[in-house]
């Protein structure tokens, strides 16, 4: 299972956090400083898979994480998912984000939180893999714009 | 893409929504930050109070606001009321940002659950597949118990509905997962599991990957209700892996065909051992020589995903041959194979070869096969540039290792703590002591190993360590001499490690003589080598090599006068340390005192350690374990001397440490005199709370009660008690009747306990063929195993008339237990023979340590334990008086910390601690809640362990 999921940027700084365990926010912020403490110090070509921090659940959960350009994408899971195919994942999320988006850049994480958070829901729910299959999910994201348009109340 | 070098900034200008938030000139100061978000918090604030009600639009807006505020760490109180209002909203985008905001923000136990509950069951019911999707997700996000208690009946029929909608589908499933996970007992099993199991031939790959997740979780638990799912699994897996990659369309990921889905019935297959039926067995097997083919296959794509996916297969697939561990030739092609990664250049992949080959290692068929890379491994270790990655190497010279290449790896290792990183010291510490020790052919090697740890890596090596390597030496005669030498020559060195002084103390106060006749190592020598560190060290050592000063007394008295002097110096009889001027006076007065006879009795030799597995084998797995009991630890009290855990001198203990419980019973003085204090109510805490309890009495050998009636003694009421009366106290009078008194003390620490039993000859004529017996009972579980080690050794078998014998017990706790072991004595008095048995009073609660928390970390864990496994409770009527102070003696006395001001009702009393056994530790908590109105009292106790739970309750209910 995922236990969390956290994007930040270069300098540590929250774009995306979604715990699907409960914990105390003041909790939440620590982990996410932590997780960035750990990345961090890690060069970009060694590999991508760490024993978690002591705040998460300690060695029996992995942090999956890839680093692209100004931002970090970490996902914490315990020891039921595939790392390979939890880095896969990574990336089918970012290759998604980049087509709602059209070439995605950090402000659009930022500008758009509503939107990030529901084409994240379409990939993991729950903390479990929902779909992995990239034109399922621009299908789904496609049709709630089309929702939101007929409502005639887009947000931006 | 992200790495875009775009200005993105472009893009802020359409969206105006979160501008005054993040203005994008950075480097802003935090106090800048804060003034700006609180100003805008006061501003939501007041428009949601505001009287003007506020459209769909501008709630949204408000709402995502509010939702980045709390990304960037601050808290949010208001604005829920708002959310749950959106999700009655008809419109599908204020209802969407509703859900988004309950799910990231709410949790489990907020007051509006209900509200929220009555949104989610309509749009469950309206039968608008968007609708129900968030529903759905909402659900699964929170996951919490009372959405549990309102769906769990609800999200099956919606999965296996036949009209229900792919996608609605696929979340259905997951939300099922998600409640089974948090509530397993509120999702009712039924006729719609095989209907599940039949989702994996659905047409959609989307909904077949998410019911094997759901199914690979239910059949962890239920693995017969979902046994037809493997032969389904295989065929689905079969059909993927060989068809050409175009047949999947969408499910193809960079040319590699539903790589997640096979993961997932890869791990299904996990769940279950080989298939039995040799068709599906067959298919299987082709399946999986199929994945190891196309390993070898020239890659489809340059591209790292192509690489990434194909290989995340190929790993699940090396998991599943070595899970079913009965195909040799698969399992020496998943080690060639994993050894193929060790060299691979992409570091993901070595890392992760390494972890499998691990697992590897512990298969007959294949632990030569993986032995062979031996020295690919030792040079990851030298050459990674990763932690993860040499950790992992590590790992695997571990499992590899056997008496044929452990010397080899012990020097690697070894080699290695040098420069390795501080994380993982500790860990390659105990790793090499628990090899050094297993596969030691030669004990000077041993010996040789430990010392090169502690000046290797002294600070990592934790007292376990250390203690281990004198217990072998005390066991172990051949050593004796050769550890003596090896420590005192280790000494020399101008600078060493305070634990070499410990060792080295320890051992020459033992074995000091051995090699005492050398006059480069003479006594004074050998003294002065010590006392050269002793200004140096800290109290605990300094404490033992007192120790050792008086030890050398004894053994060699021409070096009395210059010790004596030691100890008669200000800095030990006036050290402001209690502890060292108490063992400064006692050990000078001892010494000056007693004759050399009693000094050898006092100073005697250790005895040999009880063989136990290794305390440094239990220290691993807890490191590797769950976090939550390392934390624990540390917070340990202090709690009575030191029992067998440590080299402390024990026989010396008696007259030189004041003992903790001064002898209550007075057996030492008057064994024949009805000792023991009469019963009463108001009297001492811990001495006689219990006076009435003969519900749990001990079985009496009738023998013993037809010759004596109890009646003939109404004096005393405690005979032979034995039972609840000692769950709170360690010492007493356990059994008494004319003939004979048995007396108890005793001291436990983790999962070790000494427990001294004192037999009085009350009558006036010997025993003859005195043979007490401690057995361990076992219970119906434990037909196989022991919970519980006992060792003594016989006593005197001719107790004199009015004399008292002793018998020491050790006492090790394997697992946890509920039947105590009985105490069975056998003499002959008079000419008759005499059967006695007693319960002794070993119970699960001896092996608690308490534990101190604050109240947020106690209910905290509290939460953490909310499985109904782990709880029990117990509702009973009072059966003493109710006095508070009386209440914490006995929960205190029942071995867990008692926790003031921790529960928000004053009236209840918490505690908690750590059951230790040797397999295991449990953290505890417990709850006691008083009502004095009805002289009742409720009793909860939450532990990670079922059983734990179930006996604490049991043993501590008796207790009010």
């Amino acid at each position: 299972m995922i236990q969390a999921i956290l994007v930040f940027n270069n300098h540590g700084k929250p774009r995306l956090v979604r715990f699907y365990q409960h914990f105390p926010e003041e909790i939440q912020q620590q982990i996410v400083r932590e997780t960035f403490h750990l990345v961090l110090k890690r060069d970009d070509n060694i590999c991508n898979f760490l024993e978690g921090g002591s705040l998460i659940g300690g060695s029996d959960y992995k942090l999956i994480y890839r680093h692209y350009a100004t931002l970090y994408f970490v996902f914490c899971v315990d020891s039921s998912e595939s790392e390979l195919g939890i880095l896969d994942l990574i990336q089918v999320f970012v290759e998604t984000l980049d087509k709602c988006f059209e070439n995605v850049c950090e402000l659009d994480l930022i500008f758009h939180m509503d939107k990030v958070h529901y084409i994240l829901q379409e990939v993991v729910m729950g903390g479990m893999v929902l779909e992995t299959n990239m034109n399922e999910i621009v299908a789904q994201i496609e049709a709630q714009n089309r929702l939101e348009k007929s409502e005639g109340g887009a947000l931006g | 893409m992200l790495a875009g070098s775009r200005p993105g900034v472009g893009k802020a200008a359409t969206s105006r929504r979160l501008a005054p938030l993040c203005s994008p000139s950075p480097g802003k100061s935090k106090e800048a930050e804060i003034k700006r978000i609180n100003k805008e918090l006061a501003n939501i604030r007041s428009k949601f109070k505001g009287d003007k009600a506020l459209d769909g639009y501008s709630k949204k807006k408000y709402v995502c606001k509010l939702l980045f505020i709390f990304l960037l760490g601050h808290d949010i109180d208001f604005g829920h009321m708002e959310a749950v209002n959106l999700l009655s909203s008809n419109r599908y985008t204020e209802k969407q940002i509703g859900y988004l905001f309950i799910s990231v923000l709410v949790n489990s136990n907020s007051e509006l659950i209900r509200l929220i509950n009555n949104a989610i069951k309509n749009d469950l019911a309206s039968r608008n597949p968007t609708f129900m999707g968030l529903a759905l997700h909402c659900i699964a996000n929170v996951g919490s118990r009372e959405m549990a208690e309102a769906f769990a009946g609800e999200v099956p029929k919606i999965l296996v509905a036949g009209d229900t909608m792919d996608s609605v589908k696929q979340s259905a499933a997951l939300c099922l997962l998600r409640l089974y996970r948090t509530s397993p007992d509120l999702v009712p099993m039924g006729d719609w599991t095989s209907r599940v199991v039949h989702l994996l031939n659905d047409q959609h790959l989307g909904v077949v990957t998410a019911a094997t997740s759901l199914i690979t979780t239910l059949a962890q638990k239920n693995p017969e209700e979902f046994k037809t799912s493997v032969s389904l699994a295989v065929s689905r897996l079969s059909r993927i892996v060989t068809s050409a990659s175009t047949d999947l369309q969408d499910y193809t990921y960079y040319f590699v065909p539903a790589p997640w889905l096979s993961v997932k019935l890869l791990r299904l297959l996990q769940c279950y051992p080989p298939p039995e039926d040799p068709a599906v067995r067959g298919r299987l097997t082709e399946c999986l020589e199929t994945i190891l083919n196309k390993a070898q296959e020239p890659p489809k794509s340059k591209k790292v995903q192509h690489s990434n996916a194909k290989n995340a297969v190929l790993f699940e697939a090396i998991s599943l041959i070595i899970h079913h561990d009965s195909e040799p030739n698969l399992l020496v092609r998943a080690c060639n194979q994993l050894g193929q990664f060790l060299q691979h250049r992409e570091t993901n992949l070595r890392y992760l070869a390494l972890e499998s080959m691990c697992t590897l290692a512990s298969s007959e068929f294949s632990h030569e096969a993986v032995k062979t890379h031996i020295d690919t491994v030792i040079n990851a270790l030298k050459t990674e540039r990763d932690v993860s990655v040499r950790q992992r190497a590590v790992d695997l010279l571990y499992a590899m290792c056997d008496r044929s290449n452990a010397q080899q790896i012990v020097a690697e290792m070894l080699s290695y703590l040098e420069t390795a990183d501080y994380s993982i010291r500790e860990e390659i510490v105990l790793k090499v002591a628990i090899l050094a020790e297993k596969y030691a052919v030669d004990y000077a090697w041993y010996v040789d190993t430990i010392l090169n740890l502690i000046r290797i890596a002294g600070d990592y090596v934790s007292e376990e360590v250390w203690y281990r390597v004198i217990q072998i030496v005390i066991n172990r005669d051949d050593v004796q001499g050769y550890a003596a030498k090896t420590v005192f020559e280790a000494l020399q060195a101008p600078a060493c490690h305070e634990n070499l002084v410990k060792v080295g103390g320890y051992i020459l106060g033992e074995f000091g003589n051995l090699i005492a006749g050398d006059p480069r190592s003479s006594p004074l020598v050998q003294f002065n080598l010590l006392h050269s560190k002793f200004h140096l060290c800290s109290v605990p050592t300094r404490a033992l090599l007192l120790s050792t000063y008086i030890k050398f007394v004894n053994l060699f008295p021409e070096v009395k006068p210059t010790i004596q002097d030691v100890l008669r110096g200000d800095s030990q009889l006036r050290n402001a340390d209690v502890e060292l001027q108490q063992r400064a006076v006692e050990y000078l007065r001892l010494s000056t005192v007693a004759s050399t006879d009693i000094l050898a009795t006092v100073l005697e030799e250790m005895p040999p350690f009880p063989e136990r597995e290794s305390s440094i084998l239990a220290k691993l797995k807890k490191k590797k374990g769950p976090s939550t009991v390392t934390d624990l630890e540390d917070t340990k009290r202090e709690r009575s001397v030191d029992v067998n855990g440590g080299p402390e001198p024990a026989p010396a203990s008696a007259s030189s440490t004041p003992s903790p419980s001064a002898d209550l019973l007075g057996l030492g003085a008057a064994p024949a005199a009805p000792t023991g204090p009469p019963p009463s109510s108001g009297g001492g805490l811990l001495v006689d709370v219990f006076s009435d309890s003969a519900s749990a009495a001990a079985p009496l050998a009738p023998g013993s009660e037809d010759n004596f009636p109890q009646r003939a003694f109404p004096k005393h009421p405690r005979i032979s008690a034995g039972g609840s009366e000692f769950v709170c106290k360690n010492n007493g009078v356990l059994f008494e009747n004319q003939l004979l008194q048995i007396g108890l003390k005793s001291e436990f620490r983790q999962n070790l306990g000494r427990m001294f039993i004192f037999y009085g000859n009350k009558t006036s004529t010997q025993f003859l063929n005195f043979t007490p017996t401690p057995v361990p009972r076992c219970g119906l579980d434990s037909l196989t195993r022991t919970h519980l080690n006992l060792q003594t050794k016989p006593v005197d078998p001719t107790v004199d008339g009015g004399a008292q014998v002793q018998q020491v017990v050790n006492i090790e706790c394997v697992s946890d237990f509920t039947e105590a072991p009985v105490l069975n004595i056998q003499f002959r008095y008079g000419g008759t023979f005499q059967n006695v048995s007693v319960q002794l009073p070993i119970t699960l609660n001896k092996f608690f340590q308490p534990t101190e928390m604050s109240s947020q970390d106690f209910f905290q864990r509290w939460k953490q334990l909310s499985n109904p496994q782990q709880e029990v409770q117990n509702i009973f009527k009072a059966k003493h008086p109710m006095d508070t102070e009386i209440t914490k003696a006995k929960i205190i006395g029942f071995g867990s910390a008692l926790l003031e001001e921790v529960d928000p009702n004053p009236a209840n009393f918490v505690g908690a601690g750590i059951i230790h056994t040797k397999t295991s530790q449990t953290g505890c908590l417990l709850r006691l809640e008083p009502n004095l109105q009805a002289q009742m009292y409720r009793l909860t106790l939450r532990t990670s362990k079922e059983t734990v739970s179930q006996r604490l309750c049991e043993l501590l209910s008796q207790q009010f």
